[in-house]
């Protein structure tokens, strides 16, 4: 077992330059709370950590099965809706609004998936951007129970200390993580839906000519992004301790989109890289809008993105990864930049 | 009451329609949904409360000044900043709504988030009929209809109009034929630009200027050109009248309810999704057909 370990780590992690910084930066994610536990480091990089699973559960329906959603929102909003009003008129607690929550949110994803299936390229998209727009309205009409603007605040907190919340989260977002990258590997042996979704997204009708049951597998991508950005939602509301009609807006399902393309779709860092350079950095940088940078904070964002999309448009994590790790062009094994031949069938790479 | 909804439908569906059509000329072109379509809406609007407002010119010249340079700032946007990445779908669509967030922000910064509002370009009243209609509303659907029909001349009889048909149907076969694509999409990106600057003109001294403003009208125009079907043109103006009674009609029938006007226009989209997948007068694309 050991031994087995030892293997992976010297073969299968060291060789990898990409899969050391993973590593590296996700141990260090978890010290942070012992070299800094002020309120303000951890609740930014608390929230930081659901947005990661928010935009990553987008990447995998939209960038994975290539079922572009623009109403990303409409999960996270309806669970963080179903939490508060749990809460506010049964009292429940976070173990038992947290499920409820994510599952309001799965079953959203099967509903909203129904005329998803009819419809396909921009008209889903701007169909599904809708859907959250058509939920503010109501929330909007139905003020005495909702809240209207105000929201529901009021909301108990994950944990009695800041570092509890702050572990609670980053360990459900590795854990998100992990799940989401290993249901969309498309090399794996065992689970088989990384690689129907790319093979929904590059050619539909070449799927189900090979015998694939495309619409399960549409549902199955609404499932699971339902229920992941849903379980960033129920967290996110736990952990700011209010819901407001921000939750549902445009721009939060923009924010979704924003980290993923500008991370890299399609490649389950990308969006984690992302997050914590769009929103975490820039949040630490603008001190809590205590100076220019805080203050102009979605300006400065967006010429960044502007201009990342300039000069990289495939985004950040896939322009790092292409400069720092190489594919043998016999085995399509990955290698580190500083080799000239493959290490494993010594072909050599260009 | 009723003739109140006729005139708020043709008012604020003259309006969606200029920017539907622009829109839809640019989704069918270049396949890129533009984001910040009404975010150039948007700086129109601003620029004319500035030029009458703050430098104190007088309508004529503002107009004159204005349109041409947000036309010119949107043919340079897709110029730099479309044009290099159009081959990488998500990117455009993020680039267009870092664009967008880009203008909310600036004007946020130079103008404040307050609320606005200009004098109307023209005053006084016009009985029709017994009813008196605001000349502001009057000048409003006069300048839809005038600027639609060129719109509708240029597509339909010039060659430039032919170039851009066919480049909608069918880019490469466009570029054999002798057509610079490019350039067809550029001109195509003017005259959109054109359309959004012209109904944020004419409109500004009825809505509000604020920096949000763009927000509410991109979704009706997205709803409208989904339910007229994307890239046609016809589907977007009657998409932009049936969105717009809709939408008028829950404002006047149910004012305390007005948050609905979102909701009930979108449920029509859905309706007519739901009975015609490709909306009412869809285009059907090669690479998009089921």
């Amino acid at each position: 077992m050991l031994r087995r370990l030892f293997k992976d780590f010297r073969f299968g992690l060291l060789p990898v330059p990409g899969r050391i910084i993973a590593i590296v930066f996700f141990v260090a994610l978890f010290i942070i709370p012992l070299i800094d536990d002020s309120k303000y480091t951890l609740f930014v990089l608390t929230t930081s950590s659901l947005l990661v699973i928010f935009a990553v559960s987008w990447d995998l329906l939209s960038g994975y099965s290539g079922q572009v959603n623009f109403g990303h929102a409409l999960f996270f909003g309806v669970s963080a809706y179903s939490v508060a009003l749990l809460h506010k008129y049964f009292d429940l607690q976070p173990w038992a609004t947290i499920p409820i929550g994510t599952l309001v949110a799965v079953g959203i994803g099967v509903v909203t998936s129904i005329p998803a299936l009819r419809l396909r390229g921009p008209y889903l998209s701007l169909l599904t951007m809708a859907f959250p727009l058509m939920l503010l309205g109501l929330v909007m009409a139905f003020k005495p129970w909702t809240g209207g603007e105000f929201g529901i605040p009021g909301i108990p907190p994950l944990a009695g200390t800041h570092v509890g919340e702050y572990y609670i989260c980053l360990i459900v977002m590795t854990v998100s993580v992990l799940i989401m990258w290993k249901l969309t590997d498309a090399g794996s042996k065992y689970i088989r839906t990384g690689l129907i979704f790319h093979a929904i997204r590059e050619d539909e009708i070449a799927a189900r000519a090979s015998g694939i049951n495309t619409i399960n597998y549409k549902i199955l991508a609404f499932v699971i992004g339902g229920f992941f950005a849903g379980l960033a939602g129920a967290l996110y509301a736990h952990v700011l301790g209010t819901v407001s009609i921000s939750y549902l807006s445009m721009t939060m399902s923009f924010r979704a989109i924003i980290y993923v393309v500008f991370g890299g779709i399609v490649s389950i860092y990308g969006p984690v890289v992302g997050v914590y350079i769009l929103q975490t950095l820039l949040q630490f940088a603008g001190q809590a809008g205590q100076n220019f940078l805080g203050q102009n904070q979605i300006l400065i964002m967006s010429v960044i993105v502007i201009l990342v999309l300039i000069f990289m448009p495939e985004g950040v994590a896939v322009w790092i990864r292409d400069k720092i790790e190489r594919e043998c062009p016999r085995c399509k094994l990955t290698n580190g930049f500083w080799r000239k031949e493959c290490r494993a069938c010594s072909a050599p790479l260009r | 009451m009723i003739e109140q909804i006729i005139i708020g439908t043709l008012v604020t569906g003259g309006v969606y329609a200029l920017l539907a059509v622009g829109f839809s000329l640019i989704f069918g072109n270049a396949r890129v949904i533009n984001m910040a379509h009404t975010g150039f809406f948007m700086l129109a609007a601003y620029g004319l409360y500035y030029f009458i407002r703050r430098i104190g010119l007088g309508a004529a010249p503002a107009i004159v000044i204005i349109v041409p340079a947000v036309t010119l700032l949107g043919i340079l946007a897709y110029r730099f900043l479309i044009n290099p990445i159009r081959e990488h779908h998500a990117a455009v669509l993020l680039m267009t709504v870092a664009i967008v967030l880009v203008f909310q922000e600036s004007m946020t910064a130079v103008f404040s988030s307050k609320y606005w509002s200009i004098p109307s370009l023209i005053s006084g009243f016009t009985d029709i009929l017994g009813v008196s209609v605001l000349n502001q509303h009057l000048l409003v659907l006069g300048v839809v209809a005038v600027v639609i029909v060129a719109v509708w001349l240029i597509l339909a009889r010039t060659k430039l109009g032919i170039a851009l048909r066919a480049t909608a149907q069918d880019a490469e076969v466009a570029t054999l034929m002798g057509i610079s694509v490019p350039r067809t999409l550029m001109i195509t990106m003017g005259i959109a630009t054109f359309l959004a600057a012209v109904a944020a003109v004419v409109v500004a001294p009825i809505w509000t200027i604020h920096p949000a403003m763009w927000s509410l009208p991109l979704v009706m125009v997205l709803v409208i050109v989904v339910l007229g079907g994307l890239g046609s043109i016809k589907g977007a103006i009657i998409g932009a009248f049936i969105i717009a009674l809709v939408q008028v009609s829950v404002a006047i029938l149910m004012p305390s309810y007005s948050y609905l006007k979102v909701v009930f226009a979108i449920l029509a989209m859905v309706i007519v999704l739901i009975v015609r997948p490709g909306g009412l007068f869809g285009v059907m694309f090669e690479e998009e057909r089921l």
